[in-house]
């Protein structure tokens, strides 16, 4: 089960990720970042504080909008990873390639320093 | 004795078996981190055999079995669908799927940088890949 909720902040686009983002569920956060990017928003953040688990499907979805994400310089946030989650993201190197933050306040502060 | 589970060959029903997994490794004392880490692997296994192996079958049977050695855990997966040999697969180039914005390819990598030892073998219409991972029990 993967939940998605999408909250417009005064300048940029909060999406909260929780449960398990897996085989069958991760298409739902696909689409949540691809109707994110259809509609031009510049600045996207991505609350993970209430995902519980991550497989290669769901790190597939980040991993294919990073080309997008630099292309069209869109400020495009992680936040809230627990360690074990942040863990899998460090397996083949996708927590160098995007941007992760602790936490709600430190995302927002990279956003400002732009 | 190895602890033993049916996975039911339809992806939406895997969490059951990651479930299963977490309980059987957490009562061995094995740590949360490394405990995700082997839950990922058999996961995507899975995955894999439910979406490739059994072209959506869902009646299919697969069966884990988890065993407990001195230096680690063996988790022993067989299907009866189309073989996928992963220990001779060769890997997608990262940066190259990045390019491409792709979404797949990254499963059977994450398994082998997950795991210590990886067998496959498939007699028939048998197969069965057998994954190893060092593990130290905390007390």
């Amino acid at each position: 089960m993967l939940t998605i909720d999408k909250q417009n902040e005064n300048h940029f686009l909060l999406i909260h990720v929780s449960g398990e983002a897996d085989a069958s569920s991760s298409i739902h956060l696909d689409k949540a970042i691809r109707d994110a990017m259809d509609e031009g928003m510049p600045q996207i953040l991505i609350d993970c504080t209430n995902l519980n688990y991550i497989s290669s499907a769901g790190l597939g979805v980040f991993m294919s909008y990073i080309e997008e994400i630099n292309q069209k310089s869109i400020s495009f946030i992680i936040f809230g990873l627990s360690e074990k989650v942040l863990k899998v993201f460090g397996i083949l190197g996708l927590d160098q390639l995007l941007t992760i933050k602790k936490d709600k306040e430190e995302a927002i502060e990279t956003l400002n320093a732009v | 004795m190895p602890y033993s589970f049916n996975i039911p060959s339809s992806k939406n029903q895997l969490r059951l078996m990651r479930k299963y997994v977490t309980e059987v490794l957490a009562d061995h004392h094995v740590s949360e981190i490394e405990t995700n880490m082997m839950v990922l692997a058999v996961d995507e296994v899975c995955a894999n055999i439910i979406i490739h192996g059994h072209a959506g079958k869902d009646f299919e049977k697969v069966s884990l079995s988890i065993d407990f050695k001195t230096e680690g855990v063996q988790f022993e997966i067989i299907d009866y669908g189309h073989a996928f040999d992963i220990v001779n697969y060769e890997e997608p180039i990262i940066g190259e799927l990045i390019k491409n914005k792709n979404k797949g390819g990254i499963g059977i990598m994450l398994v082998k940088k997950i795991m210590d030892s990886i067998e496959f073998q498939s007699t028939q219409n048998k197969n069965v890949l057998r994954l190893f991972k060092k593990v130290t029990f905390e007390d």
